[in-house]
């Protein structure tokens, strides 16, 4: 019951947010500088005084502010986020059609940052002071510390260039025509070096926030307990001390993945990746607002949807938030 | 009379330290047959939990550093036995409770599996067979409702309560010693006595042999049988509990018992005043040639500043005391 009431209130705060995001995509329009209409009409060049007069009526620009944006949630509501000034298709098509690459990017970035950099920070954990923990240390800061851009190409330069052993870039390779399972393997191929450049960056922080998790759960009493009670060194790592020390990873996890999101941008550019980010990043430079504001939309519903994950895993892991103090 | 269940002899354990190499315990040997109880007393920080520790062979180390002596249990040398005889040997014929039960069990984990884990490790059960045997542990050490509470975690119960899972955990494989570390001392005094009479109740029914450490008088002359006093890592006195709690030859212990003030039979009208003894513990990296305690003693001699005095004495009651030299 109390379950129930505390998703209900999520889910609440959820939808909030999201419509406070359409709001702001709203503002954004109608508080820059200039005519609405204009701006939305953008560089499409030619823009005659009917399309102008068509634009205003179809956005009720004509319209009080409030009504507006009443008229601007109902679109939104019903899935219409405009039409793309560049490809003339809906910005909602485009969306949907990159969609699936980037959260395969992202969501693979992230388990190789989460379980390498959380396995690394337990090896460094148990030796601290050793010369694993400290080279562990300085990796971490130099893969954080690189600019995305500069590592993937790098990566690109070694392992594609040098030793080719991945593809250049794109998510598979269009000659093949593989279906099925071979298409499935020809995109992992592909998938391997950008998901490593993103996952990189945060793979530091993941190994260094483990790692000083662990060394501080592995002085709990409870490890000693576990000690105590003959079990062996592995089961005591792994079991009794990890599954307190990755708490603070899911925390860091869910408030990272938005800078997931705008990493992916660097990284699909880089690799001619055909998600969101790439997207994003063209349509910046079309100045193509409607697809702008859309990925805007998007990127802020995948943030909140994140977010309610790893509170639901956190309830998972953790009894004391899942059964509340009594 | 039979052969010792417990037998320590000159054991010495170490520590690395900023201030350098602290000997922490220093010479210690006693033993303990089977079925009966030993309490250990001494100020903090005077080596009782490193004794306990050790017997474990659970030192943390480094800094620390088991650096000679024996424990035999039943004849087997501890000190020499491989650390996976000892896992063998932890939490199924030697277990231990701590002092902090507030922080002894591993929050994440219900308290039945934390009993049953034990079990299952030691004993071979099934998953269904151990939880069986947590309900039954958890009615033993006095839990109502137990088939209720294995499903419970930590932060669900009481310090008390909490206390009684750690106790039903040592006890879950009949272990042949239990070492109770301070069992009581982070507990409301109520519940104090509880604690105590369970574990009275427990070794009458069960005849499991008892390293008891304890500030509480009380409960020794209730419950042990022998008395080691502990001073800055040594043995100063070790004997029957009549003879250290009723006519102690140490200062030191004599200075512990005067600062009990509910051990006297029948209190008098006029309050004594509640004494302590004056000075602290040395640091154990500074201690000199003579008797540790000789700062704060006010029999002190020039030949108990220096030179340490041995452990003399009948198999009965030894002390290490110049004043009590024959
Ligand atoms: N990790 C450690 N490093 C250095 N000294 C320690 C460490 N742990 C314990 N000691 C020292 O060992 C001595 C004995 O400690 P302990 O056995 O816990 O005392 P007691 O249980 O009698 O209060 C203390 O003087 C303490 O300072
Ligand atoms: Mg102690």
């Amino acid at each position: 019951m109390q379950l129930t009431i505390i998703l209900g209130r999520r889910l609440f705060y959820a939808a909030a947010l999201i419509a406070a995001v359409v709001v702001l995509n709203f503002l954004l329009i109608r508080l820059a500088p200039g005519d609405p209409a204009l701006t939305i009409a953008g560089e499409m060049g030619g823009a005659t005084e009917e399309i102008i007069e068509d634009i205003r009526r179809t956005y009720g620009l004509d319209e009080p502010l409030h009504h507006q944006l009443l008229v601007y949630m109902k679109r939104m509501l019903s899935g219409d986020l405009g039409d793309s000034l560049f490809f003339n298709t809906p910005v909602m098509d485009l969306i949907l059609a990159r969609l699936g690459p980037t959260v395969l990017l992202v969501m693979t970035a992230m388990t190789l940052a989460v379980t390498l950099g959380s396995f690394l920070g337990v090896l460094a954990a148990r030796n601290p002071e050793g010369l694993f923990s400290n080279l562990i240390t300085v990796l971490s800061l130099v893969g954080y510390s690189a600019p995305v851009f500069w590592t993937g190409i790098m990566l690109l330069i070694v392992f594609s260039a040098m030793i080719p052993l991945f593809p250049l870039s794109g998510m598979y390779d269009v000659r093949l025509g593989a279906t099925g399972l071979a298409l499935a393997v020809d995109v992992l191929h592909h998938l391997i070096l950008p998901a490593f450049t993103l996952g990189i960056i945060f793979l530091a922080q993941y190994s260094r926030i483990s790692r000083a998790s662990m060394l501080d759960v592995l002085g709990a009493d409870y490890v000693r307990t576990a000690r105590a009670k003959g079990l062996s060194e592995r089961v005591v790592l792994y079991k009794h001390a990890l599954r307190n020390a990755v708490l603070p990873v899911v925390t860091l996890a869910g408030l990272q993945f938005g800078s997931m999101l705008s990493g992916a941008v660097l990284v699909e550019t880089v690799y001619n990746w055909p998600g969101l980010g790439q997207l994003a990043f063209e349509s910046i430079l079309r100045r193509d607002h409607p697809t702008i504001l859309g990925i805007l939309f998007f990127a802020s519903g995948m943030v909140v949807v994140a977010n309610l994950l790893t509170d639901l895993t956190y309830r998972i892991i953790d009894p004391r938030i899942r059964t509340g103090r009594s | 009379m039979s052969a010792p269940l417990l037998e320590l002899s000159d054991v010495e354990v170490e520590f690395r330290t900023r201030d350098g190499i602290a000997r922490v315990l220093n010479r210690v040997g006693f033993s303990l047959s089977s079925g009966s109880t030993l309490g250990i007393v001494g100020e903090s920080g005077c080596g009782k939990s490193m004794t306990a520790l050790t017997i474990m062979r659970l030192v943390p180390q480094p800094p620390g550093r088991i650096a000679g002596g024996i424990i035999r249990l039943d004849g087997e040398n501890l000190l020499t036995a491989t650390e996976a005889r000892m896992r063998e040997i932890r939490g199924n014929e030697v277990s231990m409770v701590f002092q902090e039960p507030m922080t002894s069990l591993n929050p994440v984990f219900s308290v039945g599996n934390q009993i049953a884990e034990t079990v299952r490790l030691h004993q071979g059960l099934s998953k269904r067979e151990a939880l069986d045997r947590a309900v039954e542990m958890l009615a033993a050490v006095g839990i109502p409702v137990p088939e209720r509470r294995i499903a419970e975690y930590p932060h669900q119960l009481s310090g008390g309560m909490r206390q009684r899972v750690m106790i039903a955990i040592g006890l879950a494989c009949g272990p042949r010693l239990l070492i109770a570390d301070e069992p009581t001392t982070a507990l409301d005094v109520t519940v104090q006595a509880q604690i105590f009479d369970l574990l009275i109740d427990l070794k009458e029914r069960t005849g499991t042999s008892i390293i008891l450490i304890t500030h509480d008088m009380g409960a020794i002359a209730e419950m042990a049988e022998r008395v080691v006093v502990m001073y800055a890592g040594r043995i100063v006195e070790e004997g029957p509990v009549e003879v250290i709690l009723g006519d102690p030859l140490h200062p030191y212990t004599r200075g512990l018992i005067n600062c009990v003030p509910h051990l006297e039979e029948r209190p008098s009208p006029e309050r004594r005043p509640l004494t302590e003894i004056a000075g602290m513990v040395p640091a154990l990296t500074a201690l000199g040639r003579g008797c540790a305690f000789a700062p704060r003693c006010n029999h002190a001699t020039a030949l108990c500043r220096e030179q340490a005095p041995p452990l003399e004495g009948g198999d009965e009651h030894r002390v290490a005391c110049w004043l009590h030299e024959r």
